[in-house]
């Protein structure tokens, strides 16, 4: 018979060994289950782990890794200062389209003028438009006690519409032919967030990801703001008891995580996507709540869950094409992935013990 | 060592190599698809392309393809991981592939690039599109003539101008035939969203609509059209031909196995150069899929001829007088549009209430 105790504290080595468990076994299981559709697993776990880092023509996926992964790990570290302190931003794909939106707007506003301090206002307008965008769920939470899971959640499919609509109306190509789809803004120098070394793969937004986990790591393991969110997500009373006030805390955190997500929004906008279209959000402020988990809300396991997520998607379109595993095959890897991470985390909270029948 | 050993490894040399040329001669062939290659609809019938490639060329060719591919960076990357992989040709088969297949084309130069419904070519780039237009105008005149309600529904994905046409062209022939029709339209804002598109199928149906157009490409209007019990729909991209004989009364066949067998071959016998294709009902690029019983026998017959002079050239889906939908003349009598301005037409015709979303 099997029984679970629980830990008096939660396990240090298990929570850093479940994560890597849970990969372990999404390997185990993925390759069982394309084993099932006929692949060699062997061959094609080893196709989405390890050939964008070591193939042939790694030279131009270890790059592309950056590209990926780089608004996923800027987004999850933003979430993480919430997700600690008990504040479920869900909506942060809602703030990157924001984001995106209001930062594109000021390179748009400036067309065609040339002037180096453009792209540094974009930047600023981003982390704006996602912060303004967070504050929508905050303000309601704090003044009329609304959940902010729902609101900031539904807040994305707004951002949605809004999105579309300044890709048909307001920010439309005046050159483009009658299509949706404003000005390239990788075509426009002074907008351009372009690769600061070619071939690279490294961005202003690459650079934003790994100030913000150095930003994160300090805060939390080092300031007194690390502190509060820790001590708010483990012990609400205590906390309050603290000096903590529960309703600056949710508007901090859902600040941070929107302005984290703008910023990515418009890292992506005026760079690797170029523009603002109709379907410019590809879910990275989903992806970025399972990296963020994977990451055990670390700054320093967000960059590596970042990184790894980022693998998986670009190493199962290799695999898609190279070995044609179908595309929902990845998806329930990804899936999986986080599946067995949320099942391993028991292991950290509680211990397994074997008993013989007596107890009965 | 002599010099006859080192003529003898030369040729061998000689030989490997050539054996590795004639191994790598295989015509590879990629594909980036938009949905899933199970999506019942557009992704679908270019995947049976990609098929009919295979089945044609058999061991000469190899085919790969990339599913649910989203438009923007990633799909550069696929294409790029495709060209890198030995690609020779690489069809990119949704409109917001335009910029991406640009960007990779300059890059790889001997790699041909194909892509579907857009308007950016280079030497390496071609671009092909159907005429659906000319399907729509027969699924126009069947829902004209069926609806019982004068409300036809219509489910867009994108206000882009291939759709817009379409809507366009639907509108003109129910109007001819039943001057009391009325389009709703819905805009679901994308292509394949099974939930989106059932949801916008209800809308229209609770609105009055007992005939709903799609533009999306899942069967989950099908599907709803079925559950309310006496709605009529169109089977789109692909055939649909599980929701008939009713409520799937026709269907608009995108046939693109033919173009994509001549692309094929063209760059096997290195002819293939960069052009522009636009080819309808006549070329067989467009199909209509058989009109069911459900369908009255004159309504059939109606449609049927349509279909046909249309087929044959001798009469064109938008045909003047037709004036534009603020009231201006656009097409004078017997006038018919050129292609210039159906490639990027932004504006409904005279009688379509409501405004393109901008």
């Amino acid at each position: 018979m099997i029984q679970l105790e629980k830990r008096p504290e939660p396990s240090r080595a298990w929570a850093f060994a479940t994560p890597l468990l849970a990969v372990l076994l999404t390997m185990l299981f993925g390759g069982m289950l394309f084993a099932l559709l006929g692949k060699n697993p062997v061959e094609t776990i080893r196709t989405i782990f390890l050939d964008p880092l070591f193939s042939e023509f790694a030279w131009y996926y270890r790059p592309q890794l950056l590209v990926k992964g780089a608004p996923l790990v800027l987004i999850a570290i933003g979430l993480s200062f919430g997700f600690r302190a008990g504040i479920w931003n869900i909506g942060a794909e809602g703030q990157y389209i924001v984001g995106a939106i209001c930062g594109a707007g000021v390179g748009l506003a400036f067309y065609p003028m040339d002037l180096r301090l453009i792209f540094p206002l974009m930047v600023i307008a981003g982390a704006i438009g996602g912060t303004l965008w967070a504050m929508i769920p905050g303000l309601l939470r704090v003044k009329f006690g609304t959940n902010e899971i729902l609101v900031s959640l539904m807040l994305v499919y707004v951002a949605e519409q809004l999105l579309a609509s300044m890709a048909l109306g307001t920010m439309r190509n005046p050159d483009g032919m009658g299509f949706p789809g404003s000005r390239n803004l990788a075509q426009y120098p002074s907008a351009a967030n372009l690769e600061l070394i070619a071939g690279s793969g490294m961005h202003w937004g690459v650079v934003a990801a790994f100030i913000a986990v150095i930003f994160a790591y300090i805060t939390l393991s080092r300031h007194i703001f690390g502190f509060q969110v820790r001590l708010s997500g483990q012990g609400p009373r205590a906390a309050v008891f603290a000096g903590v006030n529960p309703n600056r805390m949710i508007l901090i955190c859902l600040g941070i995580s929107g302005a984290l997500a703008g910023m990515a929004g418009l890292f992506e906008v005026a760079g690797p996507a170029g523009q603002i279209s109709i379907d410019f959000n590809v879910g990275y402020g989903f992806t970025a709540i399972i990296v963020a988990f994977l990451g055990r809300l670390h700054p320093i396991g967000i960059l590596l869950a970042g990184g790894l997520m980022a693998l998986t998607y670009i190493g199962g379109e290799i695999a898609q094409s190279n070995l044609g595993l179908p595309g929902a095959a990845i998806q329930l890897l990804q899936g999986m992935l986080l599946f067995f991470l949320l099942a391993v985390d028991l292991l950290t909270n509680y211990r397994i013990k074997f008993k013989t029948g007596e107890a009965v | 060592m002599t010099i006859k050993s080192i003529l003898a490894g030369a040729t061998l040399a000689l030989g490997v190599a050539s054996g590795a040329m004639a191994d790598s001669h295989q015509t590879k062939v990629g594909f980036v698809f938009v949905g899933p290659v199970g999506d019942g609809g557009w992704t679908y019938e270019h995947n049976q392309g990609r098929l009919a490639v295979e089945a044609e060329f058999g061991d000469a060719v190899e085919t790969v393809f990339v599913e649910s591919v989203p438009e923007g960076p990633d799909a550069e990357r696929v294409m790029t991981q495709m060209a890198l992989g030995g690609a020779d040709l690489i069809f990119t088969t949704s409109f917001g592939y335009m910029d991406p297949t640009m960007n990779v084309a300059a890059k790889f130069p001997d790699v041909k690039f194909e892509h579907a419904t857009g308007f950016k070519r280079a030497d390496n780039v071609s671009t092909y599109s159907a005429r659906f237009y000319e399907g729509r105008a027969v699924q126009g005149l069947i829902a004209g003539s069926m609806t019982k309600s004068n409300i036809v529904g219509y489910i867009g994905s994108f206000p882009i101008p291939e759709v817009i046409r379409g809507i366009n062209s639907a509108y003109i022939q129910a109007k001819a035939v039943n001057p009391d029709v009325e389009f709703k339209i819905v805009w679901a804002y994308t292509w394949f969203d099974p939930a989106k598109e059932a949801e916008a199928a209800t809308v229209l149906i609770e609105q009055g609509a007992d005939v709903i157009l799609q533009h999306t490409d899942s069967t989950a209007p099908q599907a709803a059209a079925q559950a309310a019990g006496n709605v009529v729909t169109f089977g789109q991209a692909s055939d649909m031909a599980e929701f008939g004989p009713f409520p799937r009364v026709s269907s608009i066949i995108d046939n693109w196995s033919p173009y994509y067998i001549a692309r094929t071959k063209a760059v096997m016998d290195g002819t293939w150069t960069s052009t522009d294709t636009w080819d309808g009902i006549g070329a067989g690029m467009v199909g209509i899929g058989d009109i069911t019983d459900a369908v009255p026998s004159d309504v059939k017959a109606a449609a049927e001829a349509l279909r046909d002079s249309l087929a044959d050239g001798s009469y064109h889906a938008f045909t003047g007088p037709v004036n534009k939908q603020d009231g201006s003349a656009w097409l004078a009598d017997g006038e018919t549009a050129d292609d210039g301005t159906l490639a990027g037409m932004n504006f409904y015709v005279e009688g379509i209430t409501g405004d393109i979303p901008q």
